[in-house]
């Protein structure tokens, strides 16, 4: 798998394609997207650079396990659910809004919160899955 | 149309079912991501299928009107991917870890609890 | 009066922790548990004896009706009193009994567990928490019971007790939420007001019939009174208060309880009189035959109950003042009798009676005691027992239906039940002292002063019957009578029929005594009727139900997986098959397939292939080759029909799938061919039928109008509401967002499984 092209191009790839997954990500209150398939793609972007530096070299990008996305990500939607509740002492997972929406993304709610503990997730669960396995074939 | 797609479900179950009674492990697994496939069909099958008008809401409009596709199914399914993503990945590797163990492949001998048999 | 219901259970939570102190010298200090509460209950006695009851509420499942309520009244102080004052004596005993036993905290914790539970029972208000408390005082005293856990009559007796005192916990369950659905009320002392309701209605039987069976399994009547004897294989301890103070007086608590609310029908009368009748003839009359001193008593304690049963069947006022006397007669002289023939046991090594003789000259405190508690049980003057067997036939003679008989009855039991006391309580202690006996010494106080404690309030209490009188006897009758009347106890009532009746029982009891002597080929004589005891019987019928399950489960549970997938498959395609065919209405429109176009076509045709190259394949890369190929078919078809979500989803992860399946691949195991032809042959069938149906299935389903109504609020509020114009993604992160945290959490879970089963090491392999 470890050619010069793929090797020479995942340098540029994986910038690229982590930026394309957040803007799936960013976009998918609109269009198609969503934290899912955002997520997918960042964690896709990770093993294809795996592939062709070596799955040291990826990690050391990470700089930290992937798995402590998950929970991360999992607190993160958690207190954008409960985040209602506390700030506007409105029921679990209402949504609420700024006033003005943003440019590019969009009107920001806690929603968007939301997606991107769900994108976080996906990344952790996905990455510790693939890591774990490469690691120890 | 339906009636293509639901031969075409009935084929991954088929499928899947017999991959499932296989003695084989790895064909076992085959086996549940066919019919996780299928469950999939079944489910956007029977939700009604509409080409080209995906649930979105023009930029113009406040509310989806007209033809559209029904968004639920298309919602429950998206998660079912992933979470036969993360299903898939666990089966994979207790499969693996079996093996390793256990020296074998064959379902017909894991069919006791004792360790030592 | 939660904080008393409580302590018990804390206590032996805490002995889990904190158990090695007590199992030494300490151990004697666990009876303070029990002694503070004895205080703690105490300490109501004026305001009890001056008609209150006191209630307390604590809000437990209000949305059931199921709340933590606790009452107080003479018939609950009786019984706690009861239950904290014989368990003083019996936790006092044990520290000496089990001296140095390996687990003499454990049994601490569950005799606590047990006194607590109990307590809870007697105190309850609600009859739900009564039920809960009810069930662990089975639960505990499975534990107590079989706490030889290393012999193996014992796990079995524990079992039987269990079995039988759990079923009754069930049809508890079952009368109290008949009784609450009735009433409309789960407390009792609401449900006393709506007598008329509950009597009145169309249930009154069922609820009666299940009531009774629960009483009557826990208070060992006959025919589930084999448990009791069963049961008599634990410590003696465990005996002396489970079986004779407490826990077989929980079904008569029962009873007692619920007199005045389900007592109206001449139904109550007739069972709990045949019922209490047959229970104290038969198996007083079971006592002649018994040599094992625990024997004897576990007979006497079940003719006791029978006794008890009998009184609340009667159900008038004397006969309730009788039944509530006779509980303490009866709570005072078995627990003594128990102790000392644990005693015994304990010092002599054997229980048979026809080996003991002569052991007052080395046991003279245990021997003082022995002889009161046979007085107690016999009845004699000055003993409480006289004033409760007087109330007893008093309440007999005065029964408005066939009273000679009931009379006659009540005599008989009670002259076999002086024979039994004096057997187990003097008889040991008289004649000669055997040589191997002779150099006995007396136990530790803790063991001998019980007993002697327990007999001299008998004595007392029947010198100065209106003790018992003032606390129990009239609160109790005054909430449990519907018309009270003022009465007295009196320990001499000057001469009439009763003193008459009460002077026949004693003579016939001590020509019994002198004459009758318990022999072994007796007892082996009786052994033989056994076959058709109602132990026999159940246990025989309890066995043939584990031998067809054990058939049953064999013949489904095989242990191989394909096996139980195809049981699954084919079930489900008879049953659906059945469904469909009965009702098979099916116009296939084959008009949409003009639509069809080229992408389409092939779209499905490169699916199907995929699919079947996957099943048939022999190469197992070709297989994940061409499941890749299925998925990125999916991904294309959800492109193709308006759900382009779907298709960026499914195409990622079925890049991740083939890389996951890629990098393990080799590690995995080759395909092998382990089936034959005809298994193959098989599972084609079975399979392509139920791939059939499914697709039978779809298209009935299509047939049927769509119900759109939710996907309309979603279409009309996805942006309204929720500011988003993808409306699948508003559903997830949005509508349904506590789902899709739900979803995210499989995940996490999926992951940290492969990490864990890949990373961590099992510990026992590595010890290997």
């Amino acid at each position: 798998m470890r050619t010069i092209i793929l090797k020479s191009a995942s340098s540029y790839l994986l910038p690229v394609l982590l930026l394309f997954s957040v803007f799936i990500l960013l976009r998918g209150h609109y269009l198609p997207g969503g934290g899912f398939v955002g997520g997918l793609v960042a964690a896709i972007a990770f093993v294809l650079d795996a592939f062709s530096n070596g799955l040291d070299k990826t990690k050391g990008i990470l700089k930290f396990h992937p798995g402590f996305l998950m929970p991360v990500g999992l607190m993160v939607a958690f207190l954008s659910g409960i985040s209602p509740m506390i700030l506007a002492d409105l029921p679990m997972m209402t949504g609420i809004w700024a006033e003005n929406p943003i440019p590019v993304i969009g009107a920001l709610g806690s929603p968007l919160f939301f997606d991107i503990g769900v994108y976080l997730v996906v990344i952790g669960s996905a990455l510790t899955i693939i890591f774990t396995i490469s690691e120890s074939v | 149309m339906e009636i293509i797609l639901a031969i075409i479900t009935g084929v991954l179950y088929a499928s899947g079912i017999y991959m499932i009674l296989r003695r084989s492990m790895v064909k076992f697994i085959l086996g549940i991501i066919l019919l996780g496939n299928g469950v999939n069909l079944l489910i956007f099958t029977l939700g009604r299928i509409t080409k080209g008008e995906p649930p979105i809401i023009d930029s113009a409009e406040k509310v989806l009107e007209g033809v559209y596709a029904d968004p639920i199914p298309q919602a429950l399914i998206l998660t079912a991917i992933v979470i036969s993503f993360g299903l898939q990945a666990f089966a994979i590797i207790l499969v693996k870890r079996a093996y390793k163990v256990l020296k074998t492949d064959d379902l017909d001998q894991l069919n006791t609890t004792d360790e030592d048999s | 009066m939660l904080g008393a219901v409580l302590l018990g259970f804390l206590f032996s939570l805490f002995l889990v922790f904190a158990g090695s102190y007590f199992r030494g010298k300490l151990a004697v200090l666990s009876s303070l548990i029990p002694l503070s509460l004895f205080i703690y209950f105490l300490t109501f006695l004026p305001e009890i004896a001056n008609g209150k009851v006191i209630y307390e509420n604590y809000e437990w499942i209000p949305s059931f009706g199921v709340n933590l309520s606790f009452t107080l009244d003479g018939l609950a102080l009786l019984f706690a009193l009861m239950i904290t004052g014989v368990g003083s004596l019996v936790f006092l005993y044990t520290s000496a009994y089990l001296k140095d036993h390996k687990y003499l905290d454990r049994f601490y914790g569950y005799l606590s567990m047990f006194m607590a539970a109990m307590l809870g029972l007697v105190l309850s208000d609600n009859i739900m928490s009564l039920f809960i408390f009810w069930e662990l005082t089975s639960i505990s005293s499975f534990y107590l019971i079989g706490f030889n856990n290393d012999k193996a009559d014992s796990r079995k007796s524990a079992l039987t007790a269990l079995g039988i005192t759990g079923i009754g916990g069930l049809l508890l369950l079952g009368g109290a939420v008949l009784l609450g659905d009735v009433a409309g009320t789960y407390r009792i002392s609401e449900m006393v007001m709506m007598r008329d309701v509950i009597t009145d209605s169309s249930h009154y039987l069922l609820i009666l019939l299940l009531i009774f069976a629960a009483a009557f399994t826990k208070s060992a009547q006959f025919p589930f009174h084999f448990w009791l004897p069963g049961a008599m294989k634990a410590p003696t301890p465990v005996s002396t208060y489970l079986h004779s103070a407490t826990m077989v007086k929980a079904g008569i608590y029962l009873l007692f309880r619920m007199t005045p609310i389900l007592n109206g029908d001449d139904i109550w009368h007739t069972i709990l009189i045949v019922v209490g009748a047959v229970t104290m003839v038969y198996s007083a009359i079971h006592i002649i035959f018994r040599t094992d001193l625990k024997g004897i008593l576990a007979y006497s304690t079940i003719s006791a109950l029978g006794i008890l049963v009998f009184l609340i069947g009667i159900g008038t006022q004397a006969a309730l003042v009788a039944a509530a006397v006779f509980i303490v007669v009866h709570a005072l002289y078995k627990a003594s009798l128990f102790l000392i023939t644990g005693i015994i046991d304990h010092e002599t090594g054997t229980r048979d009676v026809t080996q003991l003789s002569g052991l007052r000259k080395v046991l003279l405190p245990v021997a003082i005691a022995g002889f009161i508690a046979a007085l107690i049980s016999g009845g004699v003057p000055p003993t409480l027992g006289f004033v409760g067997k007087d109330l007893i036939y008093e309440a007999t003679l005065h029964f408005k239906d066939a009273a000679i008989f009931l009379t006659v009855l009540a005599i008989l039991t009670k002259i076999l039940l002086f024979y039994g006391g004096f057997v187990a309580g003097v008889k040991p202690f008289m004649g000669k002292l055997p040589q191997k006996f002779e150099k006995l010494h007396l136990p530790s106080p803790l063991m001998w002063m019980p007993p002697l404690i327990m007999t001299f309030a008998g004595i007392v209490f029947g010198i100065f019957p209106g003790l018992i009188e003032t606390a129990f006897a009239k609160p109790i009758a005054m909430t449990q009578v519907i018309e009270f009347e003022e009465f007295h106890l009196k320990l001499w009532h000057g001469f009439n029929t009763v003193l008459g009746l009460s002077a026949i029982t004693i003579t016939i009891g001590v020509i019994l005594y002198f004459t009758l002597k318990p022999k072994h080929n007796l007892e082996n004589a009786i052994a033989r009727l056994d076959v058709i005891a109602p132990k026999d019987l159940t246990l025989k019928l309890s066995e043939g139900f584990a031998e067809f399950s054990r058939l049953w489960t064999n013949f489904f549970q095989t242990g191989y997986l394909r096996h139980y997938i195809s049981v699954i498959v084919a079930f489900l395609i008879l049953l659906l098959g059945y469904l469909i065919f009965s009702d098979f209405s099916l116009t296939l429109d084959f008009s949409t397939l003009a639509d069809l176009t080229i992408y389409e076509i092939s779209i499905l045709l490169m699916l199907l292939m995929g699919v079947l190259y996957t099943v048939f394949t022999k190469s197992r890369l070709a297989a994940v080759a061409a499941l890749g190929v299925v998925g990125l078919s999916f991904s294309l078809l959800f492109l193709f029909y308006s759900a382009p979500d779907l298709a960026m989803t499914q195409f990622s992860v079925d890049t991740l799938t083939v890389i996951l399946f890629v990098l393990v691949l080799y590690k995995l195991p080759k395909y092998l061919n382990f089936s034959n032809k005809w298994l193959r042959i098989k599972h084609g069938v079975l399979s392509v039928s139920f791939g059939i149906l499914i697709t039978l299935l779809i298209l009935r389903v299509l047939k049927e109008p769509k119900n759109a109504e939710i996907t309309e609020f979603y279409a009309e509020n996805a942006y309204k509401l929720a500011h988003g114009k993808n409306v699948v993604n508003v559903i997830l992160v949005d509508f349904r967002g506590i789902d899709t945290m739900i979803e995210i959490s499989v995940l996490i879970v999926a992951a940290l499984g492969v990490f864990g089963l890949l990373k961590l090491r099992l510990k026992t392999r590595d010890k290997k």
